[in-house]
């Protein structure tokens, strides 16, 4: 049995736990490691259930306690691995957020496995072994997992969701898991929504608007936010950006912010740095706007317009009104 | 009063192209320059800042080569008081590893009188990427641990720690002693001072060798992702560009007519 630990938002199953299931679904038809599971901490409603069974779900096993209402990551892998041990699961997958990580990280120390992060692809099943991202994506490694439990996050995008032919119906099993005092000695205390935090809207924006130093300074974003409004996009930037404080650290994209993979990112003076392109790489189109037509992101780019993103996005922004006038 | 131990690792810079050695099993060390992640340079702000908020000391500690010195003095000159340098092959320590080593530091710290009341890292490697340490070493040093926090300030006993989620702030409030991992965004960073870089230089690094042999990290090898050979399309130079730009927008479908 292969375990995927479901992470939920607002569209119910995120995306990238979605793509979880799709990647747990074809390893377990290549590996025989079959079927998949699914761990959900708290409540199971229809359309979570109808997504579960979408991505071919056998099982999800439904972690019951009024004290897992406030996260606790220690006491979400007591429950994963409560579910573990009780099925004798081969392989435990969660996407690579920071949720995922951090509950398979307390999973993996509690069995005494190692933990892969960032998995691509795996390349053998037994023993297994991974291709995960290092070095914020600028290398590969080949890591072999020779445990009893594969314990392991995947890399953002790593697969396109995709659901079964024939959705299955699963049986939806509750448990309430054994939890100790220590298992929420770390535990949300309270959530503050003073700052809005628009990084959820980056990780799911269609079009990116991406600004980087050539921005000029904390005054220089009026035009690429216009852009994309016009676009009905997000905002994100280079670290340069974020570390000068011309805008907030949430809308960094790179190896130390968010991974984004819109239909379109338009990266504006932005030169493409190893750490930026970690965030960006799994954008389906990336459009370039740089002065210098040998700045890695404008060689690794789909399209690029060469010249100063103030007098090109301004253009844009024209000639897009204009068209929406003339139609 | 907080003693703060901050842990950082010596990294390759990932702003320079990236050479393997023939085996695959490392960086070659001849090509790239070495540096700490972000979210370490953040981790030693705050451990700076906690030690001079209570009275207390900032320790900084780093796993790796005597090359790992170099890291460790940038440290002191923004404020660490002391420094410990586990001497040893890091590309053969695996993610538990990690963790037990500085698990036995703290405990021998604390056998000889030295005890941290809080111990600092970052969420995750710059080069290995594990995502785990942190979390590994709250369990070997049976204490709670917070990861991905921005900020963390002590009050009576209990640290207060804060980091974004996606519905807003989370705050997270942890008896002492504990572990807490920290990213990018909270603090800014300082610049060392010209008597910090000195005090850098006279700072005696306690050089310590790891008790337990390590277990390894399963790497098998490294290589680099397939180069792909450039295959932009220049849509033109400057505003003229502006109605192909458009019509890429509208044949993908990202603008509505």
């Amino acid at each position: 049995m292969i375990a995927v630990l479901v992470e939920t938002d607002s569209t119910g199953a995120s995306l990238v736990t979605l793509e979880a299931l799709t990647f747990a679904r074809s390893l377990a038809e290549r590996s025989g490691l079959g079927p998949v599971h699914a761990l959900v901490v708290g409540p199971v409603d229809e359309p979570l259930l109808a997504q579960l069974a979408d991505q071919g779900v056998a099982l999800v096993h439904q972690a019951l306690d009024e004290r897992l209402t406030a996260y606790a990551a220690a006491a979400w892998a007591a429950a994963l691995a409560q579910v573990v041990l009780e099925v004798a699961a081969a392989a435990v997958l969660a996407a690579g957020t920071p949720l995922g990580n951090e509950v398979l990280a307390h999973l993996a120390t509690r069995l005494d496995v190692a933990m892969a992060a960032n998995v691509l692809a795996v390349e053998e099943v037994r023993p297994l072994m991974v291709t995960r991202q290092v070095v914020g994506g600028a290398a590969l490694e080949e890591m072999r997992l020779e445990d009893g439990v594969a314990v392991f996050t995947l890399a953002g995008h790593a697969c396109d969701p995709e659901s079964v032919a024939e959705p299955t119906t699963p049986r939806v099993s509750p448990f309430s898991p054994t939890l100790v005092a220590s298992d929420f000695r770390a535990q949300v205390a309270r959530t503050e929504h003073g700052v809005a935090d628009s990084s959820g809207a980056l990780t799911k924006a269609r079009v990116v608007v991406g600004a980087g130093r050539g921005a000029g300074g904390p005054g220089g974003f009026a035009d690429l936010l216009e852009l994309t409004e016009l676009l009905g996009g997000a905002l994100g930037v280079s670290r340069v950006v974020t570390s000068l404080g011309w805008r907030p650290h949430h809308e960094q994209v790179g190896q130390t912010g968010s991974q984004i993979a819109p239909e379109l990112y338009i990266a504006c003076g932005i030169s493409g740095a190893i750490q930026h392109w970690a965030g960006c790489q799994n954008s389906k189109t990336v459009l370039a706007i740089n002065t210098d037509a040998d700045a890695p992101m404008v060689t690794r780019a789909h399209y690029a317009v060469i010249g100063d993103l103030h007098e090109i996005v301004p253009a844009i922004n024209a000639e897009i009104r204009r068209r929406q006038t003339a139609s | 009063m907080a003693n703060v131990l901050v842990c950082i690792k010596r990294v390759p810079d990932s702003s320079s192209e990236l050479v393997l050695t023939d085996d695959g099993q490392s960086v070659d060390a001849r090509h790239v320059g070495y540096t700490v992640s972000p979210h370490e340079e953040c981790a030693v702000e705050l451990a700076v800042q906690i030690a001079a908020a209570t009275g207390g000391s900032a320790t900084v500690l780093t796993l790796g080569p005597a090359e790992a010195l170099e890291q460790l003095r940038d440290a002191i000159a923004v404020g660490c008081s002391a420094a410990v340098l586990i001497e040893a092959d890091a590309d053969r320590y695996g993610a538990s590893d990690v963790a037990d080593a500085i698990a036995d530091l703290v405990q021998s710290h604390e056998a000889q009188g030295k005890p941290y009341d809080l111990v600092l890292l970052g969420n995750d490697a710059a080069d290995t990427g594990d995502f785990q340490v942190g979390v590994r070493l709250g369990y070997a040093l049976d204490r709670p641990v917070v990861t991905g926090m921005s900020t963390v300030e002590l009050s009576a006993d209990t640290f207060v720690a804060r980091g974004d989620g996606l519905d807003g702030t989370r705050v997270f409030e942890v008896a002492a002693p504990a572990v807490v991992t920290i990213m990018e965004g909270g603090v800014t960073p300082r610049y060392p001072s010209i008597p910090g870089r000195m005090r850098a230089k006279r700072t005696a690094v306690e050089t310590v060798t790891p008790i337990r042999k390590p277990t390894g990290s399963g790497r098998v090898r490294l290589k680099l992702p397939p180069v792909q050979p450039s295959s932009v399309q220049i849509l033109g130079e400057g505003p003229t560009a502006a109605p192909a730009v458009v019509d890429l927008l509208m044949e993908l479908g990202v603008l509505s007519r």
